[in-house]
């Protein structure tokens, strides 16, 4: 059975100027020890989807779907109680910006061990124990004096590294990663994707990473999502996408990578026909 | 004949800090002694990674801040903006294009004064001339004459960095210093406004500054690269040397660490992972 399902999702926001469709039919699904890439440029709605299964959307949201659910169990109409169960322990994710995620006012070890209080029923001292074990597992040296800081005591790197041993806390079955090194340099970016791709290997858990950058798909996925304006325009598994892409935004995307530049101009998305090109939504 | 738009000598910069609470200022040498050559029409990339030093010395190619040593010089003509204050001849010679469209662009200023108000700053061109000026370079950069009125909100990113690219030569410069033009662009954008600086390279002969941090639009644009790290320039060749073979150990980490799109990559990453 597959971690997480869904069939056909639609977001849609009420704003000012009418209704907006952020999310517009996109269905995936994602099996335990599996990396599922979601890839497409800003506002193609990559977020909103993946906020849609956290249930963490504004009230001017409406979310509707065939199918959602989560190791077979329906999680679209699930009650907050129940929700709450579910997200943040089975599911956790990384949200796009870590410096703003993390509060400021608290040291880092004060918010992991708030993360174990709400959804473990280890005790103090074993929250503690459990803390150190997990800054140590993503790589911050020295976790004991580690706890003590503030976020803004740490280099980006090290936030992101927090913020991962946040979201492992509870032993999540599957974790999503929303752009989780898009504002790291490169050879720290390198870090913390292996670094999720090591844990992702050891623990067996269910990895969806969202990102604009298709080499960061390459080296990191098993199968992939392109999504477009909310829609999704391909599904494959990460090789055939890269060698036949059959959407022509995903061969524009391809094509657009200075890498893959052949004359002296890029081309770019202008440059291929997308309206009569069918898209192959559906997993 | 190959002329030497911009050259630097040794050139340094140190930033004191502190020296509040605790009495003990604190030197960072944020450049330490580059020296660079590049000829009119080329491309210099500068790679590196955050606070190794490359917008320092961007800032002081572009005369905005003084170096601590050394020398800079601009046609051949020495820069002492610490002893004589520049002439605006020198001042038109280079402009800079930053990262961030959004925040480099005044939101309450229409697009047409954007691009007329370095004319009004630096030189006596009237009124009526600078309008037309500004009407073709909109055109020139790929927008509409109908943009001019229309204020920054009212442009997507790229449009925002076209805009920005449109006012730096709008004073004809010689050299542009890009710090990062397509780092916060979506590729597809990316690609639209690396295509638009070759285009005015070619019909301009600008000499291009451009800092990036990414390797594979460095080594689509580049005529030569230099790797800054820790304020020192530990690389400095032709691109394909410098990608070909690297010699420090720091480009080598860097080239390692960028992702690679290629099928060759994916397959054997596949082939790791199934054993
Ligand atoms: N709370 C909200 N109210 C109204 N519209 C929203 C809201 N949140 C997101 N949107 C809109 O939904 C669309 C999809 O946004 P989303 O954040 O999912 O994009 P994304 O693919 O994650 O982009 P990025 O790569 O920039 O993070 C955008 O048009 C965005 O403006
Ligand atoms: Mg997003």
């Amino acid at each position: 059975m597959a971690l997480l399902e869904i069939e056909n999702l639609t977001v849609e926001f009420d704003t000012s100027g009418g209704t907006l469709r952020a999310v517009d039919g996109v269905s995936l699904s994602v099996e335990a020890g599996e990396v599922l890439a979601i890839v497409g440029e800003s506002g193609s709605g990559k977020s909103v989807s993946m906020l849609a299964v956290m249930g963490l959307l504004p009230w001017t949201a409406t979310v509707k779907a065939d199918r959602m659910t989560f190791q077979g169990r329906d999680i679209l109409n699930l009650s907050p109680s129940d929700r709450r169960r579910i997200v943040g322990k089975d599911i956790s994710m990384i949200f796009q910006e870590p410096v703003a995620s993390l509060n400021p006012c608290f040291t880092v070890g004060f918010q992991i061990e708030e993360t174990l209080k709400t959804h473990t029923d280890l005790d103090r001292k074993a929250r503690r124990q459990r803390a150190v074990e997990l800054f140590h597992s993503v790589g911050l040296p020295d976790p004991e004096r580690r706890l003590g800081s503030f976020p803004h005591q740490m280099s980006g790197g090290q936030c992101q590294r927090v913020m991962i041993a946040i979201a492992l806390a509870c032993g999540p079955k599957l974790l999503i990663a929303d752009e989780p090194t898009t504002a790291l340099d490169v050879t720290i970016q390198k870090q913390i994707l292996d670094l999720l791709l090591d844990l992702q290997a050891k623990t067996g858990m269910g990895l969806i990473l969202i990102t604009h950058d298709m080499a960061v798909v390459a080296e990191t996925a098993d199968r992939v999502i392109v999504q477009y304006m909310g829609r999704q325009m391909e599904e494959a598994d990460v090789l055939t996408l890269f060698e036949s892409p059959k959407h022509a935004y995903t061969k524009a995307l391809l094509s657009a990578l200075p890498e893959n530049a052949t004359g002296d101009r890029l081309p770019t998305v202008a440059d291929f026909d997308l309206e009569n090109t069918p898209s192959t939504g559906g997993a | 004949m190959s002329e030497t738009v911009l050259e630097t000598r040794d050139i340094v910069r140190d930033y004191h800090i502190g020296g509040g609470l605790f009495g003990k200022t604190q030197t960072i040498h944020a450049v330490k002694g580059v020296s660079l050559t590049l000829e009119k029409g080329k491309t210099l990339a500068i790679v590196g990674e955050s606070g190794c030093g490359k917008s320092t010395l961007a800032r002081m190619i572009t005369m905005i801040d003084a170096p601590t040593a050394g020398e800079l010089l601009i046609d051949g003509e020495k820069v002492d903006i610490a002893k004589k204050g520049l002439t605006s001849a020198l001042r038109r010679k280079v402009q800079i294009v930053f990262q961030n469209p959004y925040g480099s662009l005044n939101p309450r200023q229409k697009i047409g004064d954007v691009l007329m108000e370095p004319l009004i700053i630096n030189s006596d061109v009237p009124a009526a001339e600078r309008r037309d000026r500004a009407m073709q370079m909109l055109t020139k950069v790929g927008l509409a004459p109908e943009h001019f009125n229309r204020y920054p909100h009212m442009f997507s990113g790229g449009q925002r960095q076209r805009i920005a690219i449109a006012r730096a030569l709008m004073l004809n410069p010689r050299l542009l210093v890009l710090d990062e033009p397509v780092s916060a662009l979506d590729l597809s954008v990316q690609a639209q406004v690396l295509n638009l600086l070759a285009d005015l390279q070619e019909e301009f002969g600008l000499t291009y500054v451009f800092i990036s941090h990414d390797l594979s639009v460095v080594r689509y644009i580049a005529d030569e690269v230099m790797v800054m790290y820790f304020g020192e320039a530990v690389e400095y060749g032709t691109r394909d040397q410098v990608f070909a073979d690297p010699k420090h150990d720091y480009t080598k980490t860097l080239f390692a660490a960028t992702p690679r799109a290629d099928v060759e990559s994916i397959r054997k990453r596949l082939a790791k992972r199934a054993a």
